[in-house]
């Protein structure tokens, strides 16, 4: 891999008043990989997808476009594209005029861009919705057109701010199914910002876990989720158990802070022997909620903390489930799953 | 536990509830009174004015003659009515054209770049001639343009006499002094009418997204192009209701012409006089009818131009 990477942020500042929306941010994006921005809403991944688009200039530091710096251009220097969170679509142009506006900017002509339109529109599966206006389309069908009007452009790096925010979750994951088809046929870079931790697992080669304006962490979906960096990243990535000082000595014998997923505890009868590879706690189930699939239970270890533990209902009925409720139970775990944490509270 | 309205009348409560179970009758109760309002004040005085349009007066008694016929009509297109209406036509063009222009980058910075309270100072300030009557206005203008007003001193001050002189010199608009021009009016009705363009335009542009113009600008738009292609048609309608404003304003209006104008007439001026001194009922209604039609032009243009597409 001799290309410089699609996109690199090197120190890049931006603050709004008081506020460091971005701060000091640096990492890489290769090219052709799909490439998410994680993190709650405020901790900057939007300010950084705006950034590359070039709606924001970085007030400190500078960013490349395959190694070339563009912190000074404007978007409309830069070739890269856009998918907007309210789609952002021409209310007076219909979905063949929108989708041909960028190729009608860039003066390509009226045949080669019909034909252009066409194409696209079949990949987002919208034949034959070119003369329709945008407000008599559904939000799925709008959510096509503004990713269309950004791909018949061929930008090297596409930019999804949020696109799937507004669809109802069966339609989401069907979008999530054909975006990542759609990144895998055209082979164009992806750079998707998403609060939804389980969206960005789906769907991205690597990602980067943002909180406060700045990166927690990077990887592969499997290295975020099995080998969580921070307790941030340990607590936004899924559900984590943290366990910290006094219980992790008690648990493990040394006062490390260490996380622990919820599905990796079983519940056992109090007392059932363990092996040396095991840890374990004894506590009483205060809250059990039954979630169809599986059920999840709270259990408080005698006022040194509690832990959330996910049971898959194999064999359990929702009676069964219930029943635990007040229950003493033994937690049992395989010491391999304990993640030890280094990085902020 | 106590009933929530306990402290409600019974009747008050079965009211509230009638009307909740039946919203055809609150829709009439509503609706009456605008609709009696506008049915007889409105259309009843425009049916009047169209029927006297029709009618005419006897060439030698000067009679009244309750007679459909469109001989009222026919004299609009004698030469020196003709020459009136395309006087007022021109005049109500150019101040809606340039009142576009003054108002739309106003409108543009109050609809984007002003912060809120900048943006309240903006509104006040454009609706504060309002507050005061037309008539003080029309004649504070008039003060500020004469020979010997503000405009005046400060033109003689930087040394340009010359060109206003020429100004003044060339026929159509010229005349005396600025105050006695049709160029003195064209100024006044922009003054006047300012405000009422401003307003719909800033109304339009806070509706058009941000993220259209930066959808524009990514697809590789430059500004100009973004403002030719994606503002200027969204926030097309709120000029056109602006100018529906300013342009049926100034077609109807006497009062501006007469205290600041040269001694050609304007519409409103003729309908003054012909229902005035005149008496000639008939011709003023036929001239009354002449800025109704132009505006249905008009609007049937600006619809063919797209004009409403984005509503």
């Amino acid at each position: 891999m001799n290309n410089p990477p699609a996109v690199r942020f090197e120190k890049a500042s931006k603050h709004f008043g008081d506020v460091r929306a971005v701060d000091a941010v640096s990492f890489e994006i290769y090219d052709g990989e799909f490439f998410s921005l994680l993190g709650p809403s405020g901790s900057g991944k939007t300010t950084c997808l705006r950034l590359v688009a070039g709606f924001e200039h970085p007030d400190a530091g500078n960013i490349f476009l395959h190694g070339v710096p563009v912190s000074d251009l404007p978007p409309y220097e830069r070739d890269v594209n856009t998918v907007f969170q309210d789609y952002a679509l021409f209310p007076h142009m219909n979905v063949a005029e929108n989708i041909g506006y960028g190729l009608m900017i860039k003066k390509v002509s009226r045949a080669e861009r019909t034909q252009r339109v066409q194409e696209i529109l079949d990949l987002v599966r919208l034949t034959g919705m070119g003369e329709r206006k945008p407000s008599q389309l559904s939000g799925g069908q709008r959510q096509r057109v503004a990713l269309a009007r950004a791909l018949v452009n061929h930008p090297r790096v596409l930019l999804l701010d949020e696109p799937l925010g507004a669809l109802d979750l069966k339609l989401r994951q069907e979008m999530q199914i054909e975006l990542k088809a759609i990144q895998q046929k055209v082979g164009i870079t992806f750079v998707f910002v998403t609060h939804d931790q389980e969206e960005a697992l789906a769907m991205s080669d690597r990602l980067a876990v943002f909180n406060h304006g700045k990166i927690e962490q990077i990887g592969s979906p499997a290295q975020i989720y099995e080998h969580p960096a921070t307790s941030f990243v340990a607590g936004f990535v899924g559900v984590s158990n943290l366990v910290r000082d006094e219980l992790a000595r008690a648990i493990t014998g040394v006062a490390q802070t260490f996380s622990i997923r919820p599905e990796k505890i079983r519940l056992q009868a109090p007392g059932a022997p363990i092996s040396a590879e095991q840890c374990a706690a004894q506590g009483t189930v205060r809250e059990v909620v039954y979630l169809g699939m599986h059920t999840r239970y709270v259990v408080d270890l005698d006022g040194r903390g509690e832990l959330t533990v996910v049971q898959q209902n194999l064999d359990t009925t929702s009676m069964d489930v219930l029943s635990a409720r007040g229950k003493r139970m033994q937690l049992v775990w395989q010491r391999a799953h304990n993640r030890a944490i280094t990085g902020g509270g | 536990m106590a009933r929530v309205s306990i402290e409600r009348p019974n009747w008050a409560r079965r009211l509230s509830t009638f009307f909740y179970l039946h919203p055809r009758v609150t829709l009439a109760v509503l609706l009456a009174p605008p609709l009696v309002w506008l049915g007889v004040i409105y259309l009843g005085s425009l049916a009047a004015l169209l029927v006297n349009s029709f009618f005419y007066l006897d060439p030698f008694s000067g009679r009244l003659i309750r007679e459909l016929s469109l001989s009222s009509y026919a004299q609009l297109f004698s030469p020196a009515n003709f020459d009136i209406i395309a006087r007022t036509t021109q005049m109500a063009a150019a101040v809606t054209v340039s009142a576009a222009a003054l108002a739309f980058p106003l409108a543009y910075y109050m609809a984007r770049y002003a912060s809120p309270t900048l943006k309240a100072v903006l509104y006040l300030a454009v609706t504060l001639p309002l507050w005061s009557s037309y008539l003080i206005r029309v004649y504070s203008v008039k003060l500020i343009l004469a020979k010997e007003g503000v405009v005046g001193w400060f033109i003689t001050q930087v040394g340009l006499d010359p060109l206003l002189d020429f100004l003044l010199g060339l026929p159509g608009i010229g005349g005396p002094s600025l105050s006695i021009s049709a160029m003195g009016a064209f100024l006044a009705f922009l003054y006047i009418w300012l405000p009422y363009m401003i307003l719909p335009v800033e109304t339009a542009l806070a509706r058009v997204p941000r993220s259209l113009l930066e959808a524009s600008a990514d697809l590789g738009a430059r500004p100009a192009e973004t403002f030719r292609r994606i503002t200027f048609p969204l926030a097309f309608p709120g000029v056109v209701a602006g100018s529906i404003f300013t342009f049926s304003l100034t077609l109807g209006d006497y009062i501006i012409p007469s205290v600041l104008g040269n001694s050609s007439f304007f519409i409103g001026q003729v309908v003054l006089t012909h229902q005035g001194t005149a008496g000639n009922i008939p011709l003023a209604a036929a001239f009354t009818v002449v800025p109704i039609l132009i505006m249905a032009v008009y609007l049937v243009i600006a619809k063919r131009l797209g004009a409403f597409d984005a509503l």
